[in-house]
C-alpha cells in the first residue's frame, strides 16, 4: 500500500519541486533584508515579491512579521521572494512614511505594485501564500459571486477547455492556499474558478451542501456538447489539500475508458498508480459496441473512484469462467484479478464503492499515522481487536439480572449441591472475557428456566475460589457441571448458547437412556408425549428396542446414553413384547428406531455396532439430517463429516420445487459424497457475508454452490440460468468432478497471524541501554563506591530516573493532574504532560 | 509393607546399626517441616531430627523481643485463598485451612510464641514424622554403588545413634550467633543473652554493635530509657522500603533512625568493628578506641595508659564513655557438624554465612544433600525472600519436586492446555499466584509449548537458576519452545541509596510497561531451552539469559493485571507475535463465517466452535461487537434505518449524480458469452 502511494507520489513532478530537497535554510536567510534604495532597485521585471517595511521592528508587528518570515521558503517555490524594508529614521517616502503602511505588506511584481494586504489578512503561512497567489493569479483564476457569472464562464468553456470549480468557506484557509497551488500549477490547463458564496454551491446541484467544508468539483466542459446542459461535475471526494486535488485532476485528465488487449494481471494504468481499483469490462467482438457503450457510462459513474478498461477477450487467453462478464483489480500487490458475474451495472458501481469505502477509512488511519510519526510504529496495538473482549467491556456497566443465579463459595459449594436434584454449576472467571459472555447467556437460561422443579442454577467465581475450581477439576473457562444431588455430574460440552444449554439442562433431567415399561410408554415415546416434561422440546427421537436376549447390546446403548446424556432423547425398550414393537417398524432387535420432527414417521436401523463408542457415532451420524437448513449452531455438526457442501442459498424459506429436487439429490446419492444442505439468508444473515467474499456482491438468489471446504477450498457456482433439478444438478457435478468447470471463488488459504506486531520491549530496551541485557554498573545492595564506573550516587542517580520517568509516559500511579492528563491523553495521543 | 520397610531401615555397617530411611531432615523448624508435610504428602520414607523438645525451638528464644516482623494480613479483600498467601508472611503451605496463621495470630506483627504454637500444630496436625530430643552432632558420607546418589548419609546423634540416608535435606537455619573479635569484646552482651526490661537500661548510654533488624530491635525496646543510643556497624543503614528486600530494616523497627535524625542524642556511625577496641575504666565505664593503639602498647600497664582516639583527636565521635556495648550481628549456618567428606563450604563475600548451594538448593560439594529455609539464602540473598518463611516455603516446594523427578521419576507437576487458555492461564497466574510474587526473579511459571503451537504444559514455580537444565529436573520435554512466566522490580529502581519517591516513579502506558519500577510479570519467550553456557553468561542483574523476545506486563498499583486492553490486550499480542498465530476469541456466527471462507481457521474456533462448542454470545453482547467494528451486521436493512451513510458522504454522491443516470442491465454480456 505505502509502495503504491509512493509511486503515485513520485510521479508527481510538482510535488518533487515542491518537496524538492533544496537544503533547509533558515528563514532569516531566506528573508532578506534591504535599504528601501536597494529593494526598489532590486526588482526585475516579471519577478515578484513580497514586501514589508520597517522602522526597526515595531513591536505589535511582531506575531505578522514571523508569518511573513515563516512563509518566505514556501513563496519562494513560486518564485516570490520576501523582502524586509529597514526604513531609515528620517525616510518619509510613500512606503516608509505613514504610520499606517508599516502595518502592510506589498506584493510587486517588477516594480508594479499588484495589491497592499493588511496585516490581518495574514495571520499565518496559509494565508500568506493563499493571498499572494490569488492576487498573482488573477487570470488563471476566476472569482465568481453569483450564479450568473458561474454559468457564462462555464458557457465560454464549453467545448474548449475543463473547469475546476472551488468552494471555500474563508479565504486565507488552508484549502484555499491547496486551490491556489493547484491553480499555479494547472491553471494555464484547466479554468480555475473560486468561490467562497455557499449559494453557488447549492445552485450547482447539491440540495444541502456542508458550507462549513471547501469542495472541489470538475467540470467536463471540454467534451460538452449541449449548449443549454451544464457540464458534467465529478465531485472530489476526499478533502481539499495540495495532493488531493492533484490527485483528482490526474484522474480527471486520464482517459475515460482503456483499452486493453493484455493479461489483466499485467495491465496498470493511472489509477492503479494512484491506488485505485481497474474494472474491466470483458468484451467480445460480437458485443463490442454495446459493450464499449456500457464500459463508458461506468467509467462515468466511476470517475474518479476506480478506473475502467474494455478488455477484448478475443485477444487475450484467460482461463476464466464463460460467463464472467466483469474483471476487477485493486492496487494492493499480490491481489489476483477478481473475475466475476455481474447483472446490471449497479453492481459494478456498488462493488467499487464499498470497495473505495474501506479504502478511504484506511487511507485516514495512515495519514493519521503519517501526522503522529512517533506513534507510527505501533499502529493501532493499543486498540482492542477481539470482538468478545470488546464487547463484553462494552458491557460491563450494564447489571446482569443474577438473582435467580446462586453464587457459590468455598464454604457454600457442597452443601449447595446436596439441596436440589441437579445444581448447574457455571465456573467463570470475572476477568475473562469469554466465561463473562457465557455468564450473559447463562442469565437467559436462568429466565427460561425460571420455576423449572429440581433445578439449580448456580455459580462459582474461579477467580474468588480457586480452590473449588481446582478441586472440580476447571483447567478452563468456562465450564459449566451439572451435578445430580452431589453424587454424579456431567460436563456440558456443548455450544456456548442460551438454547443449547437450555436444553442441555432439560434433557439431563431425564434418565438417558429412559427405560420404557410398556408398549403403550414406548409408543408414546415416539409420538414425543412421552415424558410430558420433553414434550416441548423438539427433537429426534432415539428408540433402542432390545430383545431379553441381546443384553450385551442393551449395555452398550445405556454406556452410549451416558455419554450423549443432555444432547440426544433416549429410550430404550427390552420387554417381552419387544419383538411386536420392532415388528411394526420393520427392524429385528438390536434396532434403533429414529423418530424425527414430532413423530410423524418413523425409521428402523439395526444395531450391527457393539461397542458403545460406535454406537455414540452411530446415533450421532443418524441424527443429522438430510437435507439440512444450516445455521450457525449447527455447521461444526455437519463440518465434522468433512465432505464438501452442497448448499443452496436462499433469500427466505427454500421453494417446494427445489427443496423437492434437492432432497432427491440428497437421498438418492450415496451419502458419503457431500452434504446437500441449505441457508436461509433471513435466519442465518452472516451467509451474505460469505456470499460477499465468493462472488464481491450478493448474487441473485437462490445459489446453489459446490463449496470444498475441506480440500482445495473451491466454489462452484452452479449455472443461474438452469433450474435446480435433480438431473441438472448431477451432470453439473459430473461436469465439476471432470475439470470441465472454472471455480468462481477459492477460500482463502491465509494461516491466521498475529493481526498486529507486539510491544518489541527487547528493541526498547536496546535502544534505550545500548547492550541489553544492561552493563552490570553495581550490584543492588552492594555498597556504592563512589567511584565506581556505574557511578550510582544519589545525585547522579536521580536526574536519570527522572529523564526514564518522563519518557515512561503518564504515570498510573500518580493522581495529581489525572483529569487534565487524561483530557491531554485523548488531544495528542500518549504524550505525558506532568502538571 | 511398612514393617518390612522397617526391617530394611535397620542394616549393621561395620558394627554400628544404622536406622534407614530416605530423607533425613536435620531441624524442626519452619523450612523442616514445610519439607516434612510434602514428602508426608507423597508417602516418603522420612525422619525429622530436632535437637528440642518442640518444633521452632530458635522461634521459642527469638526474636528477643517477641515481635515477628513478618506481616499476617488478616484482610485483603479477597476470598481467593492463593492471593491472600501473598500478604500472609507466616503460614507454611497445607492443603489444611485451619493451618493459617491469621487463625493464631490476630496481629499484624505477631508475637513469635504465637509461630512456636502453630509450628506445634502444623506438626501435629499432620502428623510429621519428627524425632525430638536429637541433636545430630556428625554428618559423613559412605561411598556405596547401589546408593541414590553413589553414596549414603550416616549421620549421628548426640546419643551416639546413627542413621543412615539416601538423602540429605538441611533445614537448620542459620542459628549460630555471628560474633567479633576485638580487643574488649570479652565486655559485649550478645543479643542472644541482653536484657530485654527497659528498666535495667535506665540511664545508660549504650553502644549497639551491627544495623540490622535485630540491633534496631534492641534500640526500640531501650530507646525511651536510655541517656542515649549509638549504633555502629561496617555498612550504612539499608531501609527495607527503598531495597524492597524484606531483611533490611522494617520501618516497624526504625524508631533510631527519628531519635538520631531529629536531633534527640542517638546516632549512628559506620565503621569496621574488626579496628575496634574496648577498655574498661575503673568506674566500669567502656570507652572505644582502636584496635592500632593497643598494639603499639608496650605492656598492660592499666587503663591510662591506652591512647583513646580523643586524646588526639579532641571532638572523636565516640568519645562518651558507655555503660554496655550490645552485639546484635545476626546468625551464621552452624558447618561443624559436617565432615569435611561433604565439602559443604561457606560462601563468599557477604554470603559467607550461608552454605554453597547450586540454583537448585543441592550443595556444591554433595549430591543428594539439599539447604532448605533460611540457610539457602545464598541464592537470592538481598534480593528476593529466599531466607523468609514466606519465601522458602516456596523454595522447599520447589525441591521436593526436583526430588520427586529425580528419585521417584514422578515429573514435575504440569496441566496441559490448549493453546486458547494460553493468555488466560498467564493471567491467571501473575493475578493469583503467591510462590512467583514472593519469590519474584526466583521462582518462575514455565510454559512449554507442544508441536505447532497447538497446545501447552504449564509448570509452576520452577527455580530459574537452573532453566537449563529443565528437562532432566521436571522429567518434561521442551523441544518447541517456552515461555518464562516471573516478576520483577524494575532494574536500578530500588537500592539502599535511591530515592524511590521521586514523581513519576510509576508507568501507567502498556507501551512503556518495560519501565515499570514495582514488581510486575515479565515473560521471556525462548525458542530453545537456553544452555548452562547461556545461564551463566547472563547478565548478573538478569535472572535469565537474553530471549528472543519480551513482554513486561505493566505495574499496576493494584496488583491486579486483569484490564482487558491495558494488561490482558498487549499480553495476547506478544503471546500471537511469538507463536505467529491469531489468539483472538470469536463468537460463533465470526467462525461460521471463517469456515465458509477460510480453508484454516483461528485456533479459538478450531478448538471451541468446530468441535460444538461455539459461543453464541447473546444479542446485547453481538450488537457491542457490531457497534465496535469488530463483528460485521449482515441483516440487510433499508437505508432510512440508524445506519445511514455519513451526510457528508451522502451529499457527494448526490453532487456525482448525473441527471440522465439510469441503471443498465449488463444482460447482453451475459448472454453473449454463453452462447
Amino acid at each position: 500500500m505505502s509502495a503504491q502511494k509512493d509511486r503515485w507520489v513520485s510521479s508527481f513532478s510538482f510535488l518533487l519541486f515542491c518537496a524538492s530537497s533544496i537544503p533547509r535554510r533558515g528563514n532569516a536567510r531566506l528573508l532578506q533584508e534591504l535599504s528601501p534604495q536597494e529593494y526598489f532597485s532590486s526588482l526585475q521585471a516579471g519577478r515578484a515579491s513580497l514586501a514589508y517595511f520597517s522602522h526597526n521592528t515595531s513591536p505589535g508587528a511582531q506575531p505578522f512579521l514571523e508569518q511573513i518570515e515563516n512563509s518566505a521558503e514556501a513563496l519562494q517555490d513560486y518564485g516570490i521572494s520576501v523582502v524586509k524594508v529597514n526604513c531609515p529614521k528620517e525616510d518619509v517616502s510613500r512606503y516608509c512614511g505613514k504610520e499606517n503602511t508599516l502595518r502592510k505588506a506589498y506584493l510587486f511584481r517588477g516594480n508594479m505594485l499588484i495589491r497592499e494586504f493588511p496585516t490581518d489578512a495574514l495571520f499565518d503561512v496559509n494565508s500568506v501564500v493563499a493571498n499572494v497567489l490569488f492576487a498573482l493569479l488573477f487570470n488563471e483564476v476566476k472569482y465568481v459571486e453569483t450564479l450568473a457569472d458561474l454559468q457564462s464562464i462555464e458557457n465560454a468553456l464549453k467545448g474548449r477547455s475543463n473547469m475546476v470549480f472551488a468552494y471555500v468557506p474563508a479565504t486565507g484557509t488552508a484549502e484555499h492556499r491547496a486551490v491556489m497551488e493547484a491553480a499555479f500549477v494547472y491553471g494555464t490547463v484547466h479554468q480555475f474558478v473560486l468561490t467562497t458564496e455557499a449559494t453557488l454551491l447549492r445552485d450547482t446541484g447539491d440540495d444541502e451542501p456542508d458550507v462549513s467544508s471547501a469542495r472541489l468539483l470538475f467540470c467536463h466542459c471540454q467534451r460538452a456538447t449541449d449548449l443549454a446542459q451544464p457540464c458534467r461535475r465529478t465531485a472530489m471526494g476526499q478533502a481539499l489539500t495540495m495532493l488531493n486535488i492533484h490527485r483528482h485532476l490526474k484522474l480527471m485528465g486520464a482517459p475515460l475508458v482503456t483499452e486493453v488487449a493484455e493479461d489483466p494481471e499485467k495491465v496498470s494504468t493511472v489509477h492503479l498508480q494512484l491506488g485505485l481499483p481497474l474494472v474491466f469490462i470483458l468484451s467480445q467482438k460480437e458485443t463490442y459496441e454495446a459493450d464499449r457503450r456500457t464500459a463508458e457510462f461506468v467509467a462515468w459513474q466511476l470517475l474518479g473512484k476506480a478506473g475502467v478498461a474494455l478488455l477484448s477477450r478475443d485477444l487475450v487467453d484467460l482461463n476464466i469462467l464463460l460467463r464472467s462478464n466483469v474483471a476487477l483489480k485493486t492496487p494492493d500487490e499480490g491481489v489476483p484479478v477478481k473475475y466475476l458475474v455481474l447483472e446490471d451495472t449497479d453492481e459494478v458501481i456498488t462493488l467499487v464503492e464499498d470497495k473505495s469505502k474501506i479504502r478511504q477509512i484506511q487511507e485516514e488511519e495512515e495519514e493519521e499515522d503519517q501526522e503522529d510519526e512517533d506513534e507510527k510504529e505501533n499502529n493501532n496495538q493499543d486498540i482492542q481487536d477481539d470482538q468478545v473482549v470488546e464487547a463484553v467491556s462494552r458491557d460491563k456497566k450494564r447489571e446482569l439480572p443474577l438473582e435467580q443465579i446462586l453464587l457459590l463459595t468455598e464454604e457454600t459449594f457442597h452443601s449447595a449441591l446436596l439441596e436440589t436434584a441437579r445444581t448447574v454449576v457455571l465456573f467463570y472467571a470475572s476477568w475473562e472475557a469469554v466465561s463473562l459472555a457465557v455468564l450473559r447467556s447463562y442469565t437467559e437460561v436462568a429466565d427460561h428456566l425460571k420455576g423449572t422443579q429440581g433445578v439449580l442454577l448456580a455459580r462459582v467465581n474461579c477467580w474468588d475460589w480457586p480452590g473449588v475450581c481446582t478441586k472440580e477439576n476447571v483447567t478452563q473457562f468456562p465450564t459449566v457441571k451439572i451435578y445430580e444431588k452431589g453424587e454424579r455430574w456431567v460436563m456440558y460440552d456443548g455450544m456456548w448458547g442460551t438454547e443449547e444449554l437450555t436444553s442441555f439442562i432439560m434433557l439431563s433431567r431425564i434418565s438417558c437412556p429412559l427405560k420404557l415399561a410398556t408398549i403403550e410408554e414406548a409408543e408414546g415415546y415416539l409420538r414425543g408425549e412421552f415424558p410430558s416434561e420433553l414434550s416441548s422440546y423438539h427433537h429426534t427421537l432415539v428408540l433402542g428396542v432390545f430383545s431379553t436376549a441381546t443384553s450385551e447390546a442393551r449395555e452398550a446403548f445405556e454406556e452410549a446414553g451416558n455419554i450423549l446424556s443432555g444432547h440426544v432423547t433416549m429410550g430404550m425398550y427390552f420387554e417381552d413384547d419387544a419383538l411386536s414393537l420392532s415388528r411394526k417398524y420393520a427392524v429385528s432387535p438390536p434396532a434403533l428406531l429414529l423418530a424425527r420432527s414430532g413423530g410423524r414417521s418413523v425409521e428402523g436401523v439395526a444395531l450391527s455396532k457393539q461397542s458403545a463408542q460406535d454406537m455414540v457415532r452411530m446415533i450421532r451420524y443418524e441424527l443429522l439430517d438430510v437435507f439440512p437448513e444450516i445455521t450457525v449452531q449447527n455447521l461444526p455438526r455437519y463440518l465434522q463429516l468433512r465432505k464438501p457442501f452442497l448448499i443452496l442459498f436462499s433469500d427466505g424459506d427454500i421453494g417446494e420445487m427445489e427443496s423437492k429436487e434437492m432432497l432427491k439429490l440428497a437421498k438418492g446419492r450415496p451419502r458419503q459424497a457431500f452434504v446437500a444442505c441449505w441457508l436461509n439468508l433471513k435466519k442465518t444473515p452472516v451467509g451474505r457475508g460469505v456470499l460477499k467474499v465468493y462472488f464481491a456482491t450478493v448474487p441473485s438468489l437462490p445459489l446453489l454452490l459446490w463449496v470444498n471446504l475441506h480440500a482445495g477450498g473451491q466454489v462452484f457456482q452452479f449455472p443461474s440460468e438452469q433450474t435446480v433439478t435433480e438431473m441438472n444438478v448431477l451432470s453439473w457435478l459430473e461436469r465439476l468432478k471432470a475439470g470441465l468447470e472454472i471455480p468462481s471463488s477459492t477460500l482463502s488459504e491465509e494461516d491466521w497471524k498475529p493481526p498486529l506486531p507486539a510491544y518489541d520491549f527487547l528493541q526498547m530496551m536496546e535502544t534505550a541501554v545500548p547492550e541489553v541485557p544492561p552493563h552490570p554498573s553495581h550490584r543492588r545492595g552492594d555498597m556504592p563506591a563512589p567511584e565506581s564506573p556505574g557511578g550510582d550516587t544519589t545525585v547522579q542517580e536521580e536526574p536519570s530516573q527522572e529523564t526514564k520517568a518522563e519518557k515512561g509516559g503518564s504515570p498510573g500511579r500518580d493522581l495529581r493532574g489525572t483529569a487534565p492528563r487524561l483530557a491531554a491523553r485523548e488531544k495528542q495521543g500518549k504524550r505525558h504532560s506532568e502538571l | 509393607l511398612s514393617l518390612a520397610l522397617y526391617a530394611g531401615s535397620l542394616c549393621a555397617a561395620s558394627g554400628a546399626a544404622f536406622l534407614y530411611h530416605d530423607y533425613c531432615v536435620i531441624g524442626a523448624g519452619p523450612s523442616g517441616l514445610q519439607v516434612a508435610y510434602f514428602l508426608q504428602q507423597a508417602g516418603r520414607d522420612y525422619i525429622v531430627f530436632e535437637r528440642s523438645h518442640a518444633p521452632g525451638s530458635f522461634f521459642a528464644l527469638y526474636p528477643r523481643h517477641r515481635k515477628l516482623i513478618s506481616i499476617n494480613k488478616q484482610y485483603t479483600g479477597k476470598s481467593n485463598s492463593e492471593f491472600n498467601l501473598r500478604h500472609d508472611w507466616n503460614s507454611l503451605l497445607s492443603h489444611d485451612h485451619r493451618l493459617l496463621f491469621r487463625y493464631y495470630s490476630r496481629d499484624f506483627f505477631p508475637n513469635a510464641d504465637a509461630m512456636v504454637h502453630y509450628l506445634e500444630d502444623f506438626a501435629s496436625l499432620m502428623k510429621l514424622q519428627v524425632q525430638y530430643n536429637t541433636a545430630i552432632i556428625h554428618v559423613t558420607l559412605e561411598r556405596d554403588e547401589q546408593a541414590w546418589n553413589g553414596h549414603y548419609f550416616l549421620l549421628t546423634d548426640q546419643d551416639r545413634q546413627n542413621y543412615k540416608c539416601s538423602s540429605l535435606l538441611v533445614a537448620t537455619g542459620t542459628w549460630v550467633p555471628n560474633v567479633v573479635n576485638f580487643p574488649g569484646s570479652e565486655y559485649v552482651e550478645g543479643y542472644e543473652t541482653v536484657s530485654i526490661n527497659p528498666e535495667d537500661f535506665a540511664g545508660q548510654t549504650v553502644l549497639i554493635l551491627g544495623r540490622g533488624n535485630s540491633a534496631f530491635e534492641t534500640a526500640e525496646n531501650i530507646l525511651g530509657v536510655t541517656n542515649f543510643i549509638h549504633m555502629v556497624s561496617r555498612s550504612r543503614v539499608r531501609l527495607s522500603w527503598a531495597t524492597h528486600y524484606v531483611g533490611d530494616l522494617r520501618a516497624i523497627n526504625n524508631g533510631l533512625l527519628d531519635t538520631y535524625q531529629l536531633k534527640s542524642l542517638d546516632g549512628l556511625l559506620e565503621g569496621d568493628l574488626e579496628d575496634l577496641a574496648i577498655v574498661k575504666d575503673k568506674k566500669g565505664k567502656l570507652h572505644i578506641t582502636l584496635r592500632f593503639y593497643l598494639e603499639n602498647r608496650n605492656t598492660s600497664a592499666g587503663i591510662d595508659s591506652i591512647t583513646l582516639p580523643q586524646d588526639e583527636l579532641d571532638n572523636f565521635a565516640t568519645r562518651a564513655p558507655y555503660d554496655r556495648v550490645i552485639r546484635c550481628l545476626g546468625w551464621k549456618f552452624d558447618f561443624s557438624i559436617y565432615n569435611r567428606s561433604l565439602r559443604l563450604i561457606p560462601g563468599k563475600g557477604n554470603k559467607k554465612k550461608y552454605p554453597q548451594i547450586k540454583p537448585s538448593y543441592e550443595s556444591r560439594g554433595t549430591r543428594g544433600l539439599f539447604i532448605l529455609g533460611t540457610a539457602s539464602h545464598s541464592v537470592d540473598f538481598r534480593k528476593s525472600a529466599g531466607g523468609f518463611i514466606h519465601g522458602f516455603r516456596y523454595t522447599t516446594r520447589a525441591v521436593h519436586r526436583l526430588l520427586e523427578n529425580r528419585y521417584h521419576g514422578v515429573p514435575w507437576p504440569s496441566t496441559v492446555y490448549s493453546i486458547t487458555q494460553l493468555t488466560n492461564s498467564i493471567i491467571k497466574r501473575v493475578n493469583e499466584a503467591s510462590g512467583l510474587y514472593q519469590m519474584f526473579s526466583v521462582l518462575a511459571d514455565i510454559i512449554l509449548l507442544r508441536e505447532n503451537a497447538t497446545a501447552f504444559e504449564y509448570l509452576e514455580e520452577y527455580p530459574v537458576g537452573v532453566l537449563a537444565e529443565l528437562e532432566t529436573q521436571t522429567g518434561r520435554k521442551a523441544p518447541n519452545g517456552l515461555f518464562v512466566v516471573i516478576m520483577e522490580y524494575g532494574r536500578n529502581f530500588s537500592g539502599a541509596d535511591k530515592d524511590v519517591f521521586y514523581y513519576n516513579r510509576a508507568v501507567g502506558e502498556a507501551q512503556h510497561a518495560w519501565q515499570s519500577n514495582f514488581l510486575h510479570p515479565v515473560i521471556y519467550y525462548y525458542e530453545h531451552l537456553p544452555t548452562e553456557r547461556e545461564m551463566k553468561l547472563r547478565p548478573p542483574d538478569w535472572p535469565l539469559p537474553r530471549p528472543d523476545a519480551i513482554h513486561h506486563i505493566v505495574e499496576d498499583f493494584l496488583t491486579d493485571w486483569t484490564a482487558p486492553n491495558a494488561h490482558i490486550l498487549p499480553l495476547r499480542r506478544f503471546l500471537e507475535n511469538c507463536l505467529s498465530t491469531d489468539l483472538r476469541n470469536f463468537f460463533a456466527e465470526s467462525c461460521f463465517f471463517f469456515a465458509f471462507t477460510h480453508q484454516k481457521l483461528p485456533p479459538f474456533c478450531q478448538q471451541g466452535y468446530v468441535r460444538m462448542q461455539g459461543l453464541v454470545g447473546s444479542e446485547g453482547l453481538r450488537r457491542h461487537a457490531v457497534e465496535a467494528g469488530l463483528l460485521e451486521d449482515y441483516t440487510p436493512r433499508d437505508f432510512s434505518g440508524d445506519k445511514t451513510p455519513d451526510s457528508h458522504e451522502g451529499s457527494q454522491d448526490q453532487l456525482l449524480r448525473d441527471h440522465t443516470i439510469q441503471v443498465r442491465p449488463l444482460q447482453h454480456l451475459v448472454n453473449a458469452k454463453d452462447e
